[in-house]
């Protein structure tokens, strides 16, 4: 008994969703940049400006109780999933109200009530950690899945091979996404991979594994809707890579000697967000109150967002050593 | 004398070495076209090309393990690992082979290699980027370890690390990179003792590495309340340099150890144990510790700031030993 795959019906409705999504990202991050710059926001910071279109067209296929497991490059991510923007915010304030308490950072954002499970800045270390999930919603008998977001980097990494093992020999309900932005850091992807075709690679592995145009969010949107349809039904996993491109530094700090800004320009050309809204404008899809719209909506939210950060509070230093252990034991 | 970073001394012996020794290369990642992720290898991949600075794919395992290879089998790799937080990746090759071959062969082979890596807090790096792990290297047999705390150090420890027959592993503490001073060249530095970086009679300060400015400035801190304060570098945190903190003990009768680790298990806690072991019939005082407050490292500011050593933590224990 197998459901029917469910169509991705391009109608207004979806369109201005699948914009607004992506122009919540796009707008976030720049806040975040110019907060950055002002000294709001420390540490490191990893934009997601140019890959917009791989975490929303994921998200459209997961349910509210499917995981995420993420990476340091998040905010877009936890956005998507649901942690509130202003929770986000905060946290990377460093305040008591951020979604880890100012403990993590951007680079940490958890939430348990939208199951994000992090924001991890060990490359690749987060990918155990969603065959583990997987692995407990399989042996409760839970239909749900976790998604895992990953850079192509990471594919060096053992933990990768060995998880996507793993979940392969135990079948289980993994969707691991390769966010291949080509460069890891200042590494291209051509110097760090012998085999650079990388849903080939993950295809040894024995699952199903498919490469998408990541710069386009419907082609994002139909392999995820696919493969996740395909996860449902046979509990056993699924790999993506999403091919698109970082348009801005690593980090903040980044001089960027190891790629021309020819290249950058060409991939901004392609930006997923300019190129999905020229196409749903010419084929009459959305029109340009449809955008105005969605830019005020972000907007606001994100004013509300920065708002809330700033009004935080501090977490008191006489808490620093909580959370390192249970309170008390059970 | 000439001025130079910490960044620049590292990056000025790297080159030396590789000019000095064809066998001598830098393996890691982004150390090429990147130039490193703190910059010490910028401009070599110019100079020396891409086989001898050798940027390599996200395998901590794999390279390090390569480079412990390497070494058996006849160069003198220089294996960079970004952070001491990433190098619990290779942990299992530096552990299990870098420090047992040896000994596991019965002599016949051995490892020359040098694995540098960044450690330390206080840049709001958060949990998985702010640890101080060489205490953890530090308890392993078979390597050594060092922690130049200044320019001079960081630009003279490299070439002796390289001669060493053994592995060697140099942690380089992150805040230090853009620290500069004027340094005497060439530089001469043994990696087998400390170093006394201020003498005094009433009180031993002892640390390495990133804490050594914090104590230094605790030092004179206690000084303008007539505490005559003694700061000694330990510079090799394995094998550790005893004579030279028992001497030190045997003048003063009281001592504080510094430590960026976390207190449990750490450097400081070994350190004292030796200096009751050895010299406890020496001591006015009950010796005393700062270390990292045992939480993983806060992203918030004055969380994180809470969390690591800090000159005015230094100065109370120190007045607290002293009675005052
Ligand atoms: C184990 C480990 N090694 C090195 C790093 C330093 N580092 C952080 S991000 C990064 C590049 C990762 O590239 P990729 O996986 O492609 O993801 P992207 O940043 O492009 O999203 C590196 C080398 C790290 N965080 N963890």
């Amino acid at each position: 008994m197998s459901a029917a795959l469910p169509k991705v019906r391009l109608n207004r409705e979806h369109c201005r969703t699948l914009l607004h999504q992506m122009v919540r990202i796009r707008r976030f991050e720049e806040k975040c940049a110019e907060l950055y710059t002002l000294e709001k926001i420390r540490g490191f910071l990893h934009l997601y400006i140019g890959e917009e279109a791989v975490a929303t067209g994921v998200m459209q296929a997961l349910e509210p109780n499917d995981a995420v497991v993420a990476t340091y490059r998040e905010h877009g991510h936890a956005l998507l999933k649901g942690v509130p923007a202003g929770a986000i915010m905060a946290e990377m304030y460093g305040k008591q109200e951020g979604c880890s308490r100012g403990r993590g950072g951007s680079m940490h954002l958890f939430d348990a009530e939208t199951r994000f499970y992090g924001g991890n800045a060990i490359v690749a270390g987060g990918i155990p950690i969603a065959v583990g999930l997987a692995l407990a919603d399989k042996m409760a008998n839970k239909k749900r899945i976790t998604a895992c977001f990953f850079g192509e980097g990471a594919v060096a990494e053992g933990e990768f091979h060995e998880s996507l093992n793993l979940a392969a020999l135990w079948r289980l309900p993994v969707l691991f996404v390769c966010e291949n932005n080509r460069y890891a850091m200042g590494t291209a992807l051509d110097l760090s991979e012998s085999e650079t075709d990388i849903s080939a690679k993950a295809a040894s592995y024995n699952l199903a594994s498919e490469g998408v145009d990541g710069m386009d969010v419907v082609a994002v949107e139909v392999a995820t809707r696919r493969a996740v349809h395909a996860i449902r039904e046979t509990g056993e996993p699924h790999f993506l890579e999403c091919r698109t491109y970082r348009f801005r530094a690593h980090s903040m700090y980044d001089p960027q000697f190891y790629r021309a800004k020819d290249e950058v320009e060409e991939w901004k050309d392609k930006g997923p967000i300019k190129r999905f809204t020229e196409w749903a404008l010419d084929v009459g899809e959305l029109r340009p109150e449809d955008i105005e719209e969605i830019e005020q909506d972000v907007a606001r939210e994100i004013s509300e967002a920065v708002a809330f950060a700033e009004s935080g509070t501090w977490e008191p230093v006489e808490d620093l050593l909580r959370d390192v252990g249970a309170e008390k034991r059970i | 004398m000439t001025e130079l970073t910490y960044r620049e001394a590292i990056r000025g012996a790297i080159r030396k070495a590789m000019l000095a020794d064809h066998r001598v290369f830098l393996m890691g990642e982004d150390v090429g076209r990147y130039g490193g992720c703190y910059g010490v290898s910028k401009g070599l991949l110019d100079e020396f090309g891409p086989e001898r600075i050798r940027d390599t794919p996200l395998s901590e395992s794999a390279f390090t393990g390569a480079g412990i290879g390497a070494a058996m089998g006849g160069m003198r790799p220089i294996v960079e690992i970004m952070t001491c937080n990433f190098s619990l990746l290779s942990l299992d090759q530096v552990m299990n082979n870098a420090a047992t071959i040896r000994h596991m062969s019965g002599g016949q082979f051995h490892v020359p290699v040098v694995i540098r890596m960044a450690t330390g807090g206080g840049r709001q790096l958060a949990a998985q980027h702010s640890h101080s792990l060489e205490g953890w290297y530090a308890h392993i047999p078979g390597i050594r370890v060092l922690a130049p705390a200044t320019v001079e150090d960081a630009a003279g420890m490299l070439g002796p690390a390289l001669d060493d027959p053994d592995p060697v592993l140099i942690f380089e503490n992150a805040l230090l990179y853009n620290h500069s001073e004027d340094v005497n060249e060439p530089v001469e530095v043994d990696i087998d003792h400390a170093v006394v970086r201020r003498a005094g009679k009433d009180l031993t300060l002892v640390t390495y590495g990133g804490s050594l400015g914090k104590t230094l400035a605790a030092a004179d801190e206690l000084g303008t309340d007539g505490i005559s304060t003694e700061v000694i570098d330990l510079r090799v945190l394995r094998p550790l340099d005893d004579v030279t903190i028992l001497t030190s003990l045997a003048k003063t009768r009281r001592c504080v150890i510094v430590d960026e680790g976390w207190r449990s298990g750490s450097l400081a806690a070994e350190i004292m144990a030796r200096i009751v072991e050895q010299s406890f019939w020496n001591l006015d005082a009950p010796l005393a510790r700062v270390c990292s407050e045992e939480v993983p490292v806060p992203y918030a500011a004055h969380l994180e700031q809470a969390a690591l050593p800090s000159v005015a933590k230094i100065v109370a224990a120190g007045r607290a030993v002293m009675g005052r």
